[in-house]
């Protein structure tokens, strides 16, 4: 379970720069089926348009780290469900509960709904994947829609990981890690999300 | 757990690898022979690229379409990536109204063919209202007029060992589709958009339009077809010009 952590960690950070970089070639989003440049945006970020061939890797280095993050996310879930680590520290925690009322809740929207979210509009993006799941894509109203929720969970997601650091940082970063690292158990009143 | 490095598990770990390690490599011949390993599965980015085409592969192994949609979906604008080749014999065909043009079909055929822009249109026509997505983030919807891939490849004579079809068009651009893709009656060799001749920013006389990929894959101004077994003769070997500009083959993603 330790080792998903880091493996997740790393995919994602993969994931975050490669979707700034496919971002960075058109930073204007959508509602609906189709958007192009001379139809009404929904957002126009305040970002440069950049086509200087930095969404080709970060397509290679997007769905190389997608492949890392759902396969350990897979067996995250299943091992997490065999170890009663969900029903034992977020559903139905023990009292004293190790984490608190907004952990719990913050931590279960990552890993049920975020996460799974972004799998979802990612796959709804896909011409492939949508010629066999139609409704992947009709359910988030457009291709377009898919892209502008897509990029908004993702943003939901990377403030995550800065207050989930942040918590880390001001928990005592050394022992944190050492633990996250070698396993051992912090006592109650150090453990954070 | 227990920290203690037992002879029984040396032997277990070492028989795990040497099993993992086979099975790696009975697992890539079976995914070689069944189609499902794309031209650029080497380097950083490989693993990704394969698990990718392959299980895009299986998904769609039993012909799904990509969605259809109402002529009122159309989209007003219909944006054009680059302007068309300036090459001297593209200008010629241009201002001559493609009267001369013809497309050359070669390769693995029995009969290897060169048909006219009025031979294509004496064929079977096929439209399809379908949704175009550039891998840069936008897209819009337009009716794509044309003949079915397929049928062209049927009437050539394709041999049964193709594997690939590639294109080669008038701006230097090249490009190849499996016989998955080449086969599945929505790819068109389409010569007509949104109920006009295709305008020349958009691929005139002639373009592919592949559907279930984005937009980059149906390659533009096409001059010449060729049937082929393998891709690793044709260029550096990646299967397109798209992975030497640092974009994969497989673009169903």
């Amino acid at each position: 379970m330790r080792a998903t952590h880091w493996l997740t960690a790393a995919s994602f950070i993969g994931l975050a720069v490669s979707g700034v970089a496919i971002l960075l070639a058109h930073p204007r989003l959508y509602w609906g089926e189709t958007g192009a440049l001379g139809t009404p945006s929904l957002i126009d970020l305040p970002l440069p348009f950049m086509l200087t061939g930095q969404s080709g890797w970060g397509r290679y280095l997007h769905f190389l780290s997608a492949w890392i993050a759902v396969l350990t996310g897979a067996v995250y879930v299943l091992g997490g469900t065999r170890a009663h680590h969900f029903r034992h520290d977020l559903f139905r925690p023990a009292q004293p509960a190790k984490y608190n009322v907004v952990q719990r809740i913050t931590y279960a929207a990552v890993v049920f709904v975020l996460f799974p979210l972004m799998i979802w509009t990612g796959l709804a993006m896909s011409p492939g994947v949508t010629s066999v799941l139609p409704l992947l894509v009709t359910s988030m109203g457009g291709q377009q829609s898919a892209r502008t929720i897509h990029f908004i969970v993702a943003s939901l997601l990377v403030l995550f990981v800065v207050g989930h650091v942040a918590m880390v940082v001001f928990a005592g970063f050394t022992r944190q890690v050492g633990a996250m690292i070698l396993g051992g158990e912090p006592s109650a009143s150090e453990v954070q999300t | 757990m227990s920290r203690l490095i037992t002879r029984r598990k040396v032997m277990t770990t070492a028989l795990t690898a040497l099993g993992g390690a086979s099975g790696l490599a009975v697992a890539a011949r079976l995914a070689d022979r069944y189609g499902l390993i794309p031209p650029d599965h080497g380097g950083l980015y490989g693993a990704g690229e394969t698990l990718t085409y392959a299980s895009h592969r299986l998904l769609t192994a039993r012909g799904s379409l990509a969605r259809e949609f109402r002529p009122d979906q159309i989209s007003k604008v219909a944006p054009i990536n680059g302007p068309p080749p300036t090459a001297f014999d593209y200008e010629q065909l241009l201002r001559r109204g493609f009267t001369n043009w013809r497309l050359e079909i070669d390769g693995l055929v029995a009969r290897p063919s060169s048909f006219s822009l009025a031979d294509l249109h004496g064929f079977p026509v096929s439209r399809q209202i379908t949704h175009q997505a550039c891998e840069e983030g936008w897209s819009f919807i337009a009716e794509w007029i044309g003949v079915p891939l397929g049928y062209v490849l049927n009437l050539v004579g394709a041999s049964p060992n193709a594997r690939y079809v590639v294109f080669y068009a008038y701006d230097d651009d090249w490009e190849s589709i499996d016989m998955a893709d080449a086969s599945h009656p929505q790819t068109l060799l389409a010569y007509g958009m949104n109920g006009t001749d295709l305008p020349a920013g958009h691929g005139a006389p002639l373009r592919l339009r592949l559907p279930r990929q984005l937009g980059y894959k149906s390659i533009k101004y096409i001059a010449q077809i060729s049937v082929v077994d393998t891709l690793k003769d044709i260029g550096d070997g990646s299967g397109s010009s798209a992975p030497g500009y640092g974009y994969s083959w497989y673009a169903g993603i």
